[in-house]
Order: C-alpha cells, then sequence, then structure tokens
C-alpha cells in the first residue's frame, strides 16, 4: 500500500544518470495535491464527523486514500510527531496538514473544520442531557453506554499493552503509573515527569545497548 | 473567574495528555470532580458516555466538561484550552521533526511514554467504572464487552455501544 504512493519508478535510463526527482515533477505533484481552505475545511469536517471513538483510521482514509493529499510514508512521518507530542493526536494531525497546504490560515482551517460538527452535536447532545438526563430511563441508557465505553477502555489499554516490546521492562511502569493514578490519586504532571524520567532512562540505556 | 480557571487547568493537562483526551480521564476527574467539585461523580461518567455515544474525536469529553461548568464559554474554553497549546508547538515544531526523528532521546521518550499511557488508560477505565453506579449485570457488560472488541476486531465499537445503551434503557446496567 505505501509502494503504491511512491512517485513513479526511475524509467530505465541509458548514458548518464537523471535525477528522477527534478523540481518539474515535484511541483506539479505538489500542485495537484495542495487543497484549499475550503477543501480543508471540508475534508477534516467529514473526518470529524465519521469517526466514532476515534477518528485516526477516518483521517488517514481521507488524507491518503481518498484525497490522495499525503502518500502513506508521508502520512506516517507526519503522524510520528503528533503521536509524540501529548494532545490529541488528530487535532495535531490537522494542524500539520493545514499547514502544509495553506500556511497559518490552513493550520486553523482544518482543526476548526475537525471540530466544529463534532463540537456542535456533543452541545446539542449537553442540552438534551439537560433537559432529559434525570429520567431512569436515560440514566439507564448512559449506564449502559458508560459500561461498555469502559470495556472498550481496558481492551484499548490491553492492545496497547501487547504492542510493547521488552514487556518486562517496561510495563513494571505500567503498573507504577496505575497505582500513583488510580490509587493514590497523585497528580498527573508530577507521575509523568517522574515516570518519563524513569521508563525513558530505562529505554535510554537500552537502546544503548543495541 | 470559574471560565479562566478551566482554561488554565485543562491548558496545563494538555501538556501530559500522553495516548489522547482518554488518557487524561483520571486526572480530569481528579481536577473537576475532586479538587474544584465542579461536577459530581455521576455527571462525569455520564459526559463519558455521552461523549463515547457521539461521532467525532475523543478530545470532546472535554468540551462536554467546560460545558457543564460553564456553559457555552466554559466548552470553547475547555476545548482551546485542551487543543491551542499543542497545535502552536506542532506548527512551530513540523518543520524541524525530520532533524531529530529517530534520534536516541526521541526513541527513548517514545519507548518510555508508551507504557505510562498504558497505565492511564487502564486508570480512566477502573475509574468510571467505580463511579457509574453499575448494577451486576452491568459489571459485566464491562468485560463481555472488552473481549468481544478484542476478539472481533471487524466489529465497529459502535454496535457495542449500541447493544450497551439497549441493554441500558432495558434496565440491565
Amino acid at each position: 500500500m505505501a509502494k503504491a504512493c511512491r512517485r513513479t519508478p526511475n524509467p530505465p535510463s541509458s548514458g548518464s544518470k537523471i535525477d528522477p526527482e527534478t523540481p518539474l515533477t515535484a511541483a506539479v505533484t505538489e500542485d495537484q495535491h495542495r487543497p484549499d481552505l475550503r477543501a480543508l475545511f471540508l475534508g477534516f469536517s467529514s473526518v470529524g464527523l465519521s469517526g466514532f471513538g476515534g477518528v485516526l483510521p477516518f483521517a488517514r482514509r481521507m488524507l491518503v486514500e481518498e484525497r490522495k493529499w499525503m502518500s502513506a510514508e508521508e502520512f506516517n512521518i507526519q503522524l510520528g510527531l503528533c503521536q509524540f507530542l501529548p494532545g490529541p493526536n488528530v487535532v495535531n494531525l490537522a494542524v500539520v496538514v493545514g499547514k502544509r497546504s495553506r500556511g497559518v490560515a490552513g493550520a486553523i482551517v482544518a482543526p476548526l473544520g475537525l471540530l466544529a460538527g463534532p463540537f456542535a452535536i456533543v452541545l446539542l447532545l449537553a442540552l438534551l442531557y439537560d433537559r432529559y438526563g434525570s429520567l431512569p430511563l436515560a440514566q439507564g441508557m448512559l449506564r449502559g453506554i458508560a459500561a461498555v465505553g469502559c470495556g472498550l477502555l481496558f481492551a484499548m489499554a490491553w492492545r496497547m499493552g501487547a504492542a510493547i516490546r521488552d514487556k518486562a521492562f517496561f510495563l513494571p511502569f505500567t503498573a507504577l503509573t496505575v497505582v500513583a493514578i488510580a490509587y493514590l490519586r497523585w497528580p498527573m504532571p508530577a507521575v509523568m515527569a517522574g515516570g518519563l524520567l524513569l521508563a525513558g532512562g530505562v529505554a535510554w540505556w537500552k537502546l544503548g545497548r543495541r | 473567574m470559574i471560565v479562566l480557571e478551566l482554561f488554565l487547568e485543562f491548558a496545563l493537562l494538555s501538556f501530559v495528555a500522553f495516548g489522547g483526551a482518554t488518557a487524561l480521564l483520571p486526572e480530569m476527574h481528579r481536577v473537576v470532580v475532586e479538587n474544584h467539585q465542579w461536577l459530581d461523580d455521576t455527571t462525569f461518567t455520564n459526559l463519558y458516555a455521552i461523549a463515547q455515544a457521539a461521532p467525532g474525536p475523543n478530545v470532546l469529553v472535554v468540551t462536554l466538561i467546560g460545558w457543564k461548568v460553564a456553559g457555552l464559554a466554559g466548552a470553547l474554553a475547555a476545548t482551546l484550552a485542551m487543543c491551542l497549546p499543542m497545535s502552536v508547538l506542532i506548527y512551530l515544531l513540523i518543520d524541524r521533526w525530520e532533524s531529530f526523528a529517530g534520534k536516541r532521546w526521541q526513541q527513548a521518550v517514545s519507548l518510555g511514554v508508551a507504557p505510562l499511557a498504558v497505565g492511564l488508560v487502564f486508570s480512566g477505565a477502573t475509574l468510571i467504572a467505580g463511579s457509574a453506579g453499575l448494577s451486576v449485570l452491568g459489571w459485566l457488560l464491562v468485560p463481555l464487552a472488552a473481549i468481544v472488541n478484542l476478539h472481533y476486531r471487524k466489529l465497529h465499537p459502535l454496535w457495542l455501544i449500541a447493544a450497551g445503551a439497549a441493554l441500558g434503557v432495558a434496565g440491565l446496567a
């Protein structure tokens, strides 16, 4: 899938080597895939409104497969920073795509598109909740959703944990985090700073041994 | 000035939101329910449930909390606080990302933060389970949803949420 989006391979050239990535090709590609502000807003709106329980897969489909604003490789590289930094990954990603396409204006419009629709829907639901939230039926429904949502969170934690390599070294830090956050109720900024120093230190040491 | 307070609290949280808003659930609960007592336990869990059932990025649970604490201004303040600081940072950093991607310190942070994020999500799950006021059947629903979600990966989670809502309406949660 990643390969399909790459530039076409070199034609078999005879004689001297020719750089296949001439400025001309690059410019053309960029122009084709550079959305304007309207397209940015609408594209990210569609992502925001179609995603339930995590919109990242929808963002990938829109950016890479449907509208081809970036290649699969570019997507992975950009996503790297968005996941490296804290904060909502998908919002970060919208900022990056917006900036690359249309500078500051794009970096504002893309996340706005992502959030505006869902923001309105969520507020509508909040109004309904204010009005009917205390009814037993609504309370029951929300309890049922919370139970399932909670199960989904455990599943997500399980999957994230399963993806960690060197479990013997790193999963103890998961346990420590749970104790500090869920049982001791320590403030998260402090826990994260300390945890990152310790776990990051172990990772640093392990990287050095390779 | 409750809106300003809300903005500052959530802006601070955005700097440690490794793993997104989901990982922040325990800390938001601590700040909003325990420290400031802006919301009670049940309301907090209800807001989480509403956010689960709505489309859009997970971060919108923050919008709901802001709304409940301080109306429309609160909703805007909380959402902006959560998104703005990192957006600005990422805007400034993206051009240099490729030069420090793959460096040893960058890899160490990525590797080190992963187990912490798992712990945060796990903590959020226990916290929601504990404060949802579930019946015995409701408690059974939690592992059931987790197992079904892990086992049938093609089944969209929305179906599970719909099933949970239906069971809840029927008085079985």
